[in-house]
């Protein structure tokens, strides 16, 4: 039950990317992805700035090889998982008992907000198609009809902190000896439903965001997908590159305060994080990297920043909020981040935290606001908070 | 690992009536409804007032499950739902459609998070434990479960909260029944088996059991293994699961002294049940559950609970009104399949 999970591929698309290469490129270059709305058909176009993906709904489908009329979630999961398996060097998902483990938080309700239209006013109108994958699993099973994996699927939704979570879950399977490979992640796409939510808790920025900013004004939605591959020993060593990233440490834990609030000393956080660094074996002091959830609302990353401080405090890993460039994807959050730090681990390079102006008075660190390149690490820690108390923290590292 | 407690809200008397030993309540129609309790000896009445209905089923059953196990903080507390909270995303999706995405309030929206249950638990439980949703379909409950098992077997806890929540509600009806899921016309619940048409009747409920590492002296049953299985190619790719499940388990067919199967009345899908009925079942008695707790991609939780209960009095309750079944009952198998895409198997046995 000790063996190491590895991750063998990572796959992506997102406001600054359709794969790791264009992301990456974005990254590298403080290229943020969000700007006026343009595919999501909102009341709030004109006010408020989102991270999509810059493709339509049928360029999507030409990419993913399903039909436009599925739902957005299930293009952008079936994009990015499709890149994550062609990465890892696996080339026949049947060789090994395969599972795929998705993450999202409102599965086809981008369809489901079209059908209501006619619905509402009549319940036999509507058309059926645009309702009948609205379960969160139904998105989850487009993609995986489509990439041919059936040993093992399933969905989590953990809000915010959902794909870390099945991340998380895929190499605890593994390390059960019932999967061989897990593709592990999550999506979700644009919807009315979520961006009108989140504005009532009034938490979205009309500008762009800024995270860990003493003056922030909230968060970015945005949309996307995550994957990465995570492979047994066994099918690590078979593979052409052998991988050299593992997933260390993880921890799910909740911070049992309020169902949208985080509790102000981060309890949840706190516990993730140092639940994460006992399972991996390391000190704080062994982080080089965090990839903060780091939202740009006033709540979480005070809170966050809080037990940050309690346990790393006085000596701080380097920083970022890749929201910065992402938005908050929600439920493909943690995966799109899990990607984003495999990369960090790959290439050397921290990525920056941006539009940071005025660091929080509170908080005795600040997050790096420059890209570094060629910047030795060995352990990068991800962490992603949610509604509902979740919080789950895991760390990627180099062997 | 051991079942030390259960909860359940069902379409039956269930809640704090685990013996079943009245005549089953019998629905006409195609929508069965929870008989919910009086929810104030378990949740405080200022926090009722705040929750709908699925958030409040699902409290009390977990709630009357912890007392019922007499643990006050679970290591663990891992939900699956494959509907989550419909009545909140209704109340939002419909009042941002009505009125154009303005004069919204963010309640419904909170509340609308498939997590929302777990996370409420926890809340009242001031657990920071462990908290997990699963939502995959006809696998929701079979997800959380599997994460609670292997939580206990890799040590991480030694007891796991795990239930399952699915509501219907109005318009999720009207849906699923332009769908074609659904029967049509007068039908009793109790006569869905014999009805020979097309369609199923909906139902819902909540269903927590206390999973343990350790056996107790009130335990309702062990908790032997799990299988799930996706789309299977015919019937005999699903008798090879069968088969194969067993044999890891290491026991025959002829070990097994019930089983309960999934059948919901609808001609197409009750047939998948035929098959291993004829040949690996071959002899033992078969009984079906979802006359009681109509159909719902969590039924199967309404099964797990059952044979539980099954196992702890080592007979059939009066409700399943079965004859001729003497034999003590001491290990059971669990066969349900959800759209014929969804099937799963739980072995439970007698302490």
């Amino acid at each position: 039950m000790n063996e190491p999970v590895f991750i063998a591929g990572t796959g992506i698309i997102s406001a600054i990317g359709n794969n790791v290469a264009a992301c990456l490129d974005a990254l590298q270059n403080s290229r943020a992805g969000m700007g006026p709305m343009k595919y999501l058909r909102s009341a709030h176009q004109q006010r408020l700035p989102v991270a999509e993906v810059k493709l339509s709904n049928e360029e999507l489908a030409a990419l993913a090889g399903l039909p436009a009329v599925k739902s957005r979630t299930a293009l952008l999961s079936l994009v990015a998982a499709k890149e994550a398996l062609s990465r890892s060097g696996i080339t026949d998902v049947k060789a090994w008992r395969t599972g795929f483990i998705s993450a999202n938080s409102v599965g086809g309700m981008d369809k489901t907000e079209n059908f209501f239209n006619q619905f509402l006013a009549d319940n036999r109108k509507g058309r059926l198609r645009d309702v009948i994958n609205h379960e969160c699993g139904s998105v989850t099973e487009l993609a995986a009809d489509a990439l041919g994996i059936k040993d093992y699927i399933s969905t989590i939704s953990t809000a915010c902190s959902s794909s870390a979570n099945s991340i998380f879950l895929g190499a605890r399977l593994i390390k059960n000896g019932i999967l061989d490979v897990v593709v592990a992640g999550g999506t979700d796409s644009l919807t009315r439903f979520t961006l009108n939510g989140f504005n009532t808790l009034m938490i979205v920025d009309e500008q762009f965001c800024q995270p860990f900013d003493e003056h922030r004004r909230g968060l970015n939605l945005g949309e996307g997908a995550g994957y990465v591959v995570l492979v047994s020993d066994k099918v690590a060593a078979t593979l052409p590159d052998k991988p050299g990233i593992t997933l260390s440490g993880y921890c799910n834990a909740n911070d049992a305060y309020h169902q949208t609030a985080s509790s102000p000393e981060g309890t949840g956080s706190y516990l993730a994080m140092s639940g994460a660094l006992k399972k991996s074996g390391l000190q704080p002091s062994d982080i080089d990297y965090i990839n903060l959830h780091g939202t740009g609302t006033q709540n979480n990353d005070i809170a966050e920043g809080t037990a940050i401080k309690r346990l790393f405090g006085p000596h701080f890993p380097k920083m970022s909020s890749t929201k910065t460039f992402t938005g908050h994807t929600l439920g493909a959050s943690g995966g799109i981040e899990a990607v984003f730090s495999v990369m960090a681990l790959e290439h050397s390079i921290v990525f920056p935290n941006l539009r940071l102006q005025t660091p929080m008075k509170d908080l005795p660190f600040v997050p790096v606001t420059e890209v570094q390149q060629n910047v030795e690490m060995k352990h990068v820690l991800s962490n992603s908070f949610g509604f509902g108390g979740n919080c789950s923290s895991l760390i990627f590292s180099k062997v | 690992m051991y079942i030390r407690a259960t909860g359940n809200i069902s379409p039956q008397k269930t809640f704090g009536h685990p013996l079943m030993n009245e005549a089953p309540v019998a629905y006409t129609g195609n929508r069965l409804s929870c008989i919910e309790p009086d929810y104030k000896e378990f949740i405080d009445p200022k926090l009722i007032r705040r929750m709908s209905r699925i958030i409040r089923m699902g409290v009390a059953a977990a709630m009357e499950c912890l007392k019922e196990a007499d643990v006050k903080m679970p290591d663990a507390i891992v939900t699956g739902t494959s509907y989550g909270c419909l009545e909140d995303t209704y109340a939002f999706l419909s009042k941002m459609v009505e009125f154009n995405e303005e004069l919204l309030t963010p309640t419904a929206f909170i509340q609308s998070t498939h997590n929302t249950i777990g996370a409420q638990i926890g809340l009242m439980l001031q657990c920071n434990n462990y908290n997990n949703a699963f939502v995959h379909r006809g696998f929701s409950f079979e997800s959380a479960l599997l994460d609670g098992m292997l939580l206990l077997k890799e040590k991480e806890a030694s007891h796991v909260l795990v239930g399952a929540i699915d509501e219907i509600i109005p318009t999720s009806h009207t849906i699923l029944n332009r769908l074609g899921l659904y029967k049509q016309g007068d039908v009793s619940s109790l006569d869905i088996y014999r009805a020979g048409t097309k369609g199923t009747i909906a139902g819902e409920g909540s269903s927590f059991f206390m999973l343990a590492n350790e056996a107790s002296s009130s335990d309702y049953a062990r908790l032997d293994g799990m299988h799930t299985f996706y789309k299977p190619a015919g019937a005999v790719d699903i008798e090879k699961q069968v088969s194969s499940f067993l044999e890891k388990q290491g026991i025959a067919t002829g070990d097994l002294d019930l089983i309960i199967t999934g059948k919901n009345g609808d001609q197409k899908s009750d047939r998948i049940y035929d098959q291993p009925g004829q040949s690996v079942f071959a002899g033992i008695p078969i009984l079906n559950y979802k006359h009681l707790c109509g159909e719902y991609p969590t039924a199967s939780a309404f099964a797990f609970w059952l044979a539980a209960n099954i196992i702890k009095q080592g007979k059939i309750p009066a409700m399943l009104q079965t004859s001729g079944i003497l034999k003590p009952i001491k290990r059971v198998l669990v066969y349900n399949h959800y759209l014929n895409m969804h099937h799963s198997l739980f072995l439970l046995s007698a302490c």
